[in-house]
C-alpha cells in the first residue's frame, strides 16, 4: 500500500494539472483569439450597450412583441443566472392549469384568434431560456403584432422570416423563430 | 417516427458505424503497444520517472484494484476539499459560498464514480475553480479509470498462463493523456467556434427588451424567506428590465463531459442551456462524442483478443438494443400528451386548444424538438453519460420509461466509457454459461473456460445494483425524509425516486429532477449507491481479469460455441433483457406502466 501511495499522489496531482489548469487555460486563450465573440455569450450590442444574448432568450408579455417559450425558471422567468425546466410530469394537474392560464392569456391578448395553439407556445422549454419558437407559434400570433404595432400583415411575415432559421444543414433540429432578433427588428422597423 | 426522425437516427447509426473502427484501433494502439513510439515513449519515460512509476511492472488483480482505489479515494478528497473551501479560493468572481458538507460529499463521490449526478445548480453554486480543478479533472480521470479496467479485463482474456494484468498508472495515464485529452481540444474549440462560452468573466449584466414582471420571494431582515402559517413562500410583486447572464470556462468542460460520459452539466440545464448546446448541429455532434469511445472500445477489444469479429459481435448486440429503445422514445414523444389537448376557454365546445400532432415539449428546447431530444435521451442513458438536453422529468410515462429501462439494464448499451464493455463483457460470460449448460459443455469464452470463481465474480457485478436501486428505493418510499422530496404526484412521484436510484447505482447521472435531492437524506444515500455501484463492479471485473490472465489457453474444437455471429448477438442480447428488466418489472408497473395507462384513460 504505501509503495502504491507516492505513485497515486504524483500521478494525482499531475493529471490534475494539466486537465484542470492547462487544458481549459490552452482552450480559453485559443477561443480568445479565434472565436472572441462566441467565446464571450455572443452578446447582442446595441448603442454601445449590451442587451442580450443571441443565444439566451428574454421574457416578453408586451402583445406589440412576440412571445417565446414560457419559463420556468425562479424566481423571474428567463433567469439566466438559474437555468432549469419546470419538470412537472405529464400527469401533474399543475401542468395543466398551467397551459391552461398560457392559453387564456395568448386568447386575452389576441382576441378573436381561435387557431389551435402550438404546443410550444405555452409549454416550458428545458432551460427556462429558450431563445426559439416554431414558426407555427410565431404564425399565430403575426396577427396581434402587426395590429398592436399599426404595421401590415406583410411587413410583419416579412421580418417573421428573416428572422426563421430551417434544420441545421437540412437535418438536424427543428426549422425555428429566434425571438429576440425578431423583437429588435420589429422595433428597429420605421413606422 | 416522421422522416426527419427516420433520417437522423440513419445518419447517426451511419456515423458511429464510420468512426467506430478507426476509434478503436487507436485506443488498442494507445493501450498495448504505444510505448513503441519513441517520442511518446520519452514523454511516458520522464513523467513516470518523476512520479515515481515503474512503467512496466506488471500488477496482479489485487495490486491494480488497490492502485485504482486509492486513486479515486484522493479524486474524492479533492473535489470534497474544493467546494468546502471554494469561498477563499481564487477564481470565484461570483464569490458563490463553501458548499454544504452533505453536498459536497454527494458531488465529489458523483465526479469520481463518472456518475455526474448533481443535486445542486452549476451556475448558482459552483465557482470557476471547482469546475476545472475539481469537476473538469475527474470528468478525465474517471473515464480513464473505466478505460483502464476494461483493458485490463480484456487483458485477461487475451494473455494466458499470466500472473499480471498491466499497469494500473500506466493504463490511467495514457487513457487521459492520449485518448481523452486530444479529443477533449479538438472538441472544445469546434464547440467554443459554435457559441458554446469560455471565459473567466463575472457574470454578464444586459437590459432587456420587455420588463420582466413576477412574483419575488419576500425576505425577512436576515435575507431568509418569509413563510406564510402553511409555510409557503411569501411572495410580492416584482419587475426587472435586466438579464444576469451565467459565464465561465464552458466549453473545455462541455468536450470531456460528452467524450467521457460523464454528463455533469457546467449549468443546472445540462446540455439544454444555449451556452452548453446551442445548436441541432452541436447537439448531434454530442450526441456522437457520447457513443464515440463506447462504440470504439468494442473494436478495441476485438483487436486486442486477436479476433475483430468478437468485438463486432457486441458492438452488434448493443447497436439493435439502442436502436430499438430510441425509435420508442421518439414515437411516445411524438404522441403528445392528450391533457392538454383541450384545456381552456374552448373545452365546453371541443375544439382543440393546442395541436397535440406537435407532440410532448414541456421541457424540450424549440431548437431540438421532439425527435432530437427523444434520441439524445436514449444516448445519454444507454451510454451512462446522463448529460441532458430535455427533461426527463416531463416526457411521456413511457417516453420516460425508455431512459430508465436503458439505465436498468446495466449502462451496457455501449454504456459509459469503459464501464459499459466490461459490463457487456459480464453479460457475455453469463450467456455463454447459461449456452454451456444448454448444451451441456463446460463454458468458454474466448478460450478460457469460465469456472466457479468466474461465475462468482460475474453474480457480484450483476446483482450489485438492482440491489442497490431496489433497496435504496424502497427505503427512499418508506421514509418520511424520502417521500418529502416528491415533485409530482401520484405515480410519477414513485417514478422520480426509482430514476434517482437506478440513475445513481447505475453511474448514469440524469435525472427525474423535479425530485429534491439536495437534502442530507438524499446526499448521503445516492452517494452511497454511486460509490458501490461503480466499485462493487470494479472489484469482480478486476478479480476475475486476474483469473483469467492466469489461465491456459484452451484450443477451439468443434464443440466450441462460436461467441461471434448472430447466433450469439441473440443470445446476449436475450441474456440482457432477461436479467437486466426482470429485476425491475414489478417497480416499473408500479412507476411508468401505470402512469401510462392512468394518461391515457382520464381524458
Amino acid at each position: 500500500m504505501k509503495k502504491l501511495l507516492r505513485p497515486a499522489v504524483s500521478l494525482f496531482v499531475f493529471l490534475s494539472v494539466v486537465t484542470g489548469l492547462l487544458y481549459p487555460m490552452l482552450v480559453t486563450g485559443v477561443a480568445r483569439i479565434a472565436f472572441p465573440d462566441a467565446a464571450a455569450g455572443s452578446l447582442i450590442i446595441r448603442d454601445g450597450k449590451p442587451i442580450g444574448s443571441a443565444l439566451i432568450g428574454q421574457d416578453f408579455s408586451d402583445p406589440k412583441y412576440f412571445w417565446g417559450r414560457p419559463s420556468a425558471t425562479a424566481p423571474q422567468p428567463y433567469n439566466a443566472g438559474a437555468s432549469s425546466g419546470s419538470n412537472q410530469g405529464p400527469l401533474n394537474p399543475a401542468l395543466v392549469d398551467a397551459v391552461k392560464a398560457r392559453v387564456a392569456a395568448l386568447h386575452a391578448a389576441g382576441p378573436g384568434n381561435r387557431r389551435p395553439v402550438p404546443i410550444d407556445l405555452v409549454t416550458a422549454s428545458a432551460s427556462g431560456l429558450d431563445p426559439h419558437i416554431s414558426p407555427a407559434a410565431a404564425d399565430y400570433q403575426v396577427e396581434r403584432v402587426a395590429r398592436t404595432r399599426h404595421l401590415e400583415v406583410k411587413t410583419v411575415r416579412q421580418l417573421l422570416a428573416e428572422n426563421t432559421e430551417g434544420r441545421d444543414l437540412g437535418v438536424f433540429g427543428e426549422p425555428r423563430v429566434h425571438v429576440l432578433k425578431l423583437n429588435i427588428a420589429l422595433d428597429a422597423h420605421p413606422r | 417516427m416522421n422522416d426527419h426522425a427516420w433520417i437522423l437516427l440513419g445518419l447517426f447509426m451511419a456515423m458511429l458505424l464510420v468512426l467506430a473502427r478507426p476509434m478503436g484501433i487507436y485506443i488498442s494502439r494507445v493501450m498495448t503497444m504505444w510505448n513503441h513510439v519513441t517520442w511518446v515513449s520519452g514523454v511516458e519515460k520522464a513523467v513516470f520517472r518523476a512520479c515515481g512509476i515503474q512503467r512496466d511492472e506488471e500488477m496482479g488483480w489485487l495490486r491494480y484494484a488497490l492502485a485504482v482505489l486509492l486513486f479515486n479515494a484522493l479524486g474524492l478528497l479533492a473535489v470534497y476539499a474544493l467546494q468546502r473551501l471554494q469561498l477563499w479560493l481564487p477564481l470565484n468572481p461570483q464569490a458563490m459560498a463553501n458548499v454544504s458538507p452533505d453536498s459536497a460529499f454527494n458531488t465529489a463521490v458523483s465526479f469520481v464514480t463518472n456518475t455526474n449526478w448533481q443535486s445542486y445548480g452549476g451556475e448558482s453554486t459552483m465557482g470557476y475553480l471547482i469546475q476545472m480543478l475539481g469537476l473538469t479533472v475527474q470528468n478525465f480521470v474517471s473515464a480513464a479509470t473505466g478505460i483502464a479496467v476494461a483493458i485490463a479485463l480484456i487483458r485477461g482474456f487475451a494473455r494466458h498462463s499470466a500472473a499480471g494484468i498491466g499497469n494500473a498508472w500506466a493504463d490511467i495515464f495514457r487513457a487521459t493523456i492520449w485518448i481523452l485529452l486530444p479529443l477533449s481540444l479538438l472538441f472544445a474549440l469546434f464547440l467554443s467556434s459554435q457559441g458554446v462560452i469560455q471565459n473567466f468573466a463575472t457574470y454578464q449584466e444586459v437590459s432587456t427588451l420587455d420588463v420582466t414582471t413576477y412574483r419575488a420571494p419576500k425576505l425577512d431582515a436576515d435575507g431568509q424567506a418569509l413563510k406564510d402559517e402553511q409555510g409557503n413562500p411569501v411572495t410580492e410583486p416584482a419587475s426587472t428590465t435586466t438579464q444576469t447572464l451565467a459565464m465561465g470556462p464552458v466549453a473545455s468542460q462541455e468536450a470531456i463531459k460528452m467524450l467521457g460520459t460523464n454528463g455533469g452539466g457546467f449549468f443546472n440545464a445540462n446540455s439544454a442551456h444555449p451556452f452548453e448546446n446551442p445548436t441541432p448541429l452541436v447537439n448531434f455532434l454530442q450526441m456522437l462524442s457520447i457513443f464515440l469511445i463506447p462504440g470504439g472500445l468494442c473494436i478495441a477489444f476485438g483487436c486486442i483478443v486477436g479476433d475483430e469479429r468478437q468485438g463486432w459481435t457486441v458492438f452488434a448486440a448493443m447497436a439493435l438494443l439502442f436502436v430499438s429503445f430510441a425509435i420508442g422514445a421518439i414515437t411516445f414523444e411524438q404522441q403528445g400528451n392528450p391533457l392538454l389537448a383541450t384545456v381552456g376557454d374552448t373545452e365546453a365546445t371541443g375544439v382543440r386548444t393546442t395541436a397535440l400532432t406537435d407532440g410532448n415539449m414541456e421541457g424540450k428546447e424549440a431548437r431540438f424538438g421532439i425527435a432530437d431530444s427523444a434520441l439524445f435521451a436514449t444516448i445519454t442513458t444507454a451510454a451512462s453519460c446522463g448529460a441532458v438536453n430535455a427533461m426527463h422529468d416531463s416526457f411521456t410515462p413511457l417516453g420516460g420509461a425508455v431512459p430508465l429501462v436503458m439505465m436498468q439494464l446495466g449502462e451496457v448499451v455501449f454504456g459509459g466509457v469503459g464501464s459499459g464493455l466490461y459490463g457487456m463483457l459480464i453479460f457475455a460470460v453469463m450467456a455463454v454459461f447459461i449456452a454451456g449448460l444448454m448444451i451441456g459443455r463446460t463454458p468458454e469464452y474466448l478460450g478460457k473456460k469460465i469456472e466457479a470463481h468466474e461465475m462468482k465474480m460475474t453474480s457480484i457485478a450483476i446483482l450489485a445494483t438492482p440491489l442497490l436501486v431496489l433497496v435504496g428505493t424502497a427505503v427512499a418510499v418508506m421514509t418520511e425524509a424520502g417521500r418529502a422530496g416528491i415533485a409530482n404526484p401520484g405515480a410519477h412521484g414513485f417514478a422520480e425516486i426509482l430514476y434517482a436510484f437506478s440513475s445513481a447505482a447505475n453511474n448514469n447521472g440524469s435525472a427525474f429532477a423535479g425530485l429534491s435531492a439536495n437534502t442530507p437524506f438524499y446526499n448521503v444515500l445516492l452517494a452511497l449507491a454511486m460509490w458501490f455501484g461503480r466499485f462493487a463492479v470494479i472489484v469482480p471485473v478486476l478479480a476475475m481479469a486476474g483469473s483469467l490472465a492466469a489461465k491456459k489457453r484452451i484450443s477451439v474444437t468443434a464443440g466450441t460455441l462460436p461467441t461471434h455471429g448472430p447466433l450469439f448477438v441473440t443470445l446476449l442480447i436475450g441474456v440482457v433483457l432477461l436479467v437486466g428488466l426482470l429485476n425491475y418489472v414489478p417497480a416499473l408497473a408500479l412507476g411508468p406502466l401505470v402512469e401510462h395507462l392512468m394518461l391515457w384513460s382520464t381524458r
